[in-house]
C-alpha cells in the first residue's frame, strides 16, 4: 500500500456505512419511496420496511418493537429522553442526576433545564472515569425524576456499571436513561437485564447512515413529546419518516450486534498490540480511562511535552485520521471536560490523542501507526524542548 | 483544519528551532487562552538580531507562527522587530483559519518580551 493510504483511527467519531447496509437502503430512495403514511401499494412497502427496522432495533437491545422510536440521531434521542421526562413533570420542578463526563447532548440539555428551574446533580467520576453506583444512590432525593448515565464514554471509552445503576433506579422508582451511542455494537446491552427505561442510539456509530437514530422508551415511562405535528411514531415524534435511514439503522444494528464477542476479539488484539508497541517505543505516555472496563476499540493517550492537536495535524499529513479532546481543538479553548473530570492535569489533557479502532482497521494500519507515531512525538518534543 | 501550504511547510520544517546557549535575550511567553507556550532566544549585535531560535509547545498554527516570526526578525534592527505584529506573521503565512489567528499573537508577544529582556539587561527602560 502507498504511504498515502488512509489510516482511519476515528471510529468513535463516525463510521462508514457498510455496503450491505447501503444495499438495503438503496431501493428506499428510488422505487420504494412511498410515504409510510399514504394508502397505496408502495406506501405499504414503506410501512413494512419501517416495521422491520423497528423489530431489528428492538431485538438488538431486548426491547419490544412498540418501545422503539426513530429520531434524527443520538443528540435528538438524548434531548427527547431528558427534556421529555422533565417536561412530563410539573413545570420547572424535579431533580436530575447525571455525570460530569456525559456527552454535550446530555450536559447542555440538563444545563438548559436547570435554567428553567429543575435541579441537577452532576456526579463526579474516579480517575478511570467510572461512576460509583453508591454516589448515584446517595444523590437520589424525594423529587428526583431522572438518572442519566452514559453506557460508555466517547473520549476515554470507560464503560459504566449501568446494570447496578439501573437496579438502584428501579428500586426507588426513578426513570433511568442511558446514552448508549458509543456502546451499541461494542458491548451487549439488554434493557431488561440492565433495567434501562430510556436508551439513546445513533446509526452512524455502528456502520449505519448519519442522521438517524432511535430512542427506546420502556412502556409506562412518562415522556412528553418534543416534535409535534403528524401522527407518526404513534403520535410521539412527528415528521415523515427518514425511510432509507430507518432501513439502514435496522440493517446496521442487526449486523453490529450479531456477534459482538468475535468483533471485539479482532479489535482488541489490534488495540492491545498498538498500545504495547506505543509504550515500548515512546517514553512518558499515559493511558487515560480504565485499563479493563473500556470499549475494545478505544485508546486515549497523553504524550508529555506534545500538543495533542499538533500531533493530530502531523499524523493527518501522513494519512492517519484520529481525534483529540485537548485544548484548542475544533475551536474550543478549554481542555476536555471528560479528562478534566478524571483529574487529568490540564497539561496532560492537552497532550491527549484518541485512537478509536473499528472495522476499517487491519494489522497493516497498526504497523503504520507504530512506525509513524514515535517519530511524530519525538519531533514535537524536540520542538517544545522537552526532549524524547 | 485547513492550513495554507506555507503553514504546513513551517510546521513540517520549522526554521530556527532550539535554544541559544549564549543568548543576549530570552522570553518565555504563554497563552492563557489555550496553554500554548513559546520560548524565544535572540543574539543581538549592534542593535541588530543576528541569530534567533525558538521552542514552542502548541498546535500547528502556533509552531508555524513561531517559525515564520523568527524568519521575519532575523537580521532586523530591534526597532523593526518591535514593529512586527501578529498580522504580519499571519500575512507571511498566507493566512490562518479565524480560530487560529490568536496563535500568532504568541509570536508577537515573544518578540517584544525578548527585546525588553535585552533592554533590561542593558540597563535601559523597557519599551511599551
Amino acid at each position: 500500500m502507498s504511504s498515502n493510504t488512509l489510516r482511519y483511527f476515528d471510529h468513535s467519531a463516525t463510521t462508514p456505512t457498510h455496503p450491505d447496509v447501503l444495499a438495503a437502503m438503496l431501493p428506499y430512495f428510488t422505487e420504494r419511496f412511498g410515504n409510510p403514511s399514504s394508502h397505496y401499494g408502495i406506501a405499504g412497502d414503506s410501512r413494512a420496511a419501517v416495521r422491520k427496522a423497528r423489530a431489528q432495533v428492538a431485538a438488538a437491545i431486548g426491547a419490544s418493537p412498540e418501545e422503539i422510536f426513530f429520531t434524527a440521531g443520538g443528540t435528538e434521542s438524548d434531548n427527547w429522553a431528558i427534556k421529555g421526562v422533565a417536561l412530563a413533570h410539573p413545570e420547572g420542578r424535579g431533580h436530575i442526576i447525571t455525570t460530569a463526563i456525559e456527552h454535550h447532548a446530555v450536559l447542555h440539555t440538563v444545563d438548559w433545564l436547570e435554567n428553567l428551574g429543575y435541579t441537577v446533580t452532576r456526579l463526579p467520576v474516579d480517575c478511570y472515569g467510572r461512576v460509583d453506583p453508591g454516589d448515584v444512590e446517595e444523590a437520589i432525593k424525594d423529587d428526583t425524576i431522572l438518572i442519566s448515565v452514559m453506557t460508555a464514554n466517547n473520549e476515554v471509552g470507560t464503560i459504566q456499571p449501568i446494570r447496578r445503576i439501573g437496579e438502584i433506579a428501579r428500586r426507588v422508582g426513578v426513570a433511568f436513561h442511558t446514552d448508549a451511542v458509543q456502546a451499541i455494537g461494542n458491548i451487549p446491552i439488554d434493557v431488561e437485564q440492565d433495567r434501562i427505561d430510556l436508551l439513546s442510539l445513533s446509526a452512524h456509530k455502528f456502520y449505519g447512515p448519519k442522521g438517524v437514530g432511535a430512542l427506546y422508551i420502556r412502556q409506562g415511562t412518562v415522556v412528553d413529546t418534543l416534535i409535534h405535528g403528524g401522527a407518526q411514531e404513534s403520535g410521539r415524534r412527528a415528521g415523515t419518516e427518514n425511510l432509507p435511514g430507518i432501513v439502514g439503522l435496522g440493517a446496521a444494528i442487526e449486523r453490529a450486534c450479531r456477534d459482538i464477542p468475535a468483533h471485539n476479539a479482532r479489535i482488541l488484539a489490534m488495540r492491545d498490540r498498538l498500545l504495547r508497541g506505543i509504550l515500548e517505543q515512546i517514553p512518558n505516555v499515559h493511558l487515560n480511562g480504565h485499563s479493563e472496563e473500556r470499549l475494545a476499540g478505544n485508546l486515549n493517550l497523553s504524550f508529555d511535552g506534545v500538543d495533542g492537536e499538533a500531533l493530530l495535524t502531523m499524523l493527518g499529513m501522513r494519512g492517519v485520521c484520529a481525534s483529540t479532546g485537548s485544548a484548542c481543538s475544533s475551536g474550543s479553548e478549554s481542555p476536555s471536560h471528560v479528562l478534566t473530570a478524571l483529574g487529568v492535569p490540564p497539561s496532560r489533557a492537552r497532550s491527549s490523542l484518541r485512537l478509536s479502532l473499528g472495522d476499517l482497521n487491519d494489522e497493516e494500519d497498526i504497523d503504520t501507526l507504530l512506525a509513524l507515531l514515535p517519530d511524530a512525538v519525538a519531533r514535537l518534543r524536540r520542538l517544545s524542548g522537552t526532549g524524547a | 483544519m485547513q492550513f495554507t501550504e506555507t503553514v504546513m511547510d513551517h510546521f513540517e520544517n520549522p526554521r530556527n528551532v532550539g535554544a541559544l546557549e549564549d543568548a543576549d535575550a530570552v522570553a518565555e511567553v504563554g497563552s492563557p487562552e489555550c496553554g500554548d507556550t513559546t520560548t524565544l532566544y535572540l543574539k543581538i549585535r549592534e542593535n541588530r538580531i543576528v541569530d534567533v531560535r525558538f521552542r514552542t509547545l502548541g498546535c500547528a498554527a502556533a509552531i508555524a507562527s513561531s517559525s515564520m516570526a523568527t524568519e521575519l526578525i532575523l537580521g532586523k534592527s530591534l526597532e523593526e522587530a518591535w514593529a512586527l505584529t501578529n498580522t504580519d506573521v499571519v500575512r507571511a503565512l498566507g493566512g490562518l483559519p479565524e480560530q487560529k489567528v490568536h496563535c500568532s499573537v504568541l509570536a508577537e508577544g515573544a518578540i517584544r518580551e525578548a527585546i525588553n529582556d535585552y533592554r533590561r539587561r542593558q540597563g535601559l527602560e523597557p519599551w511599551e
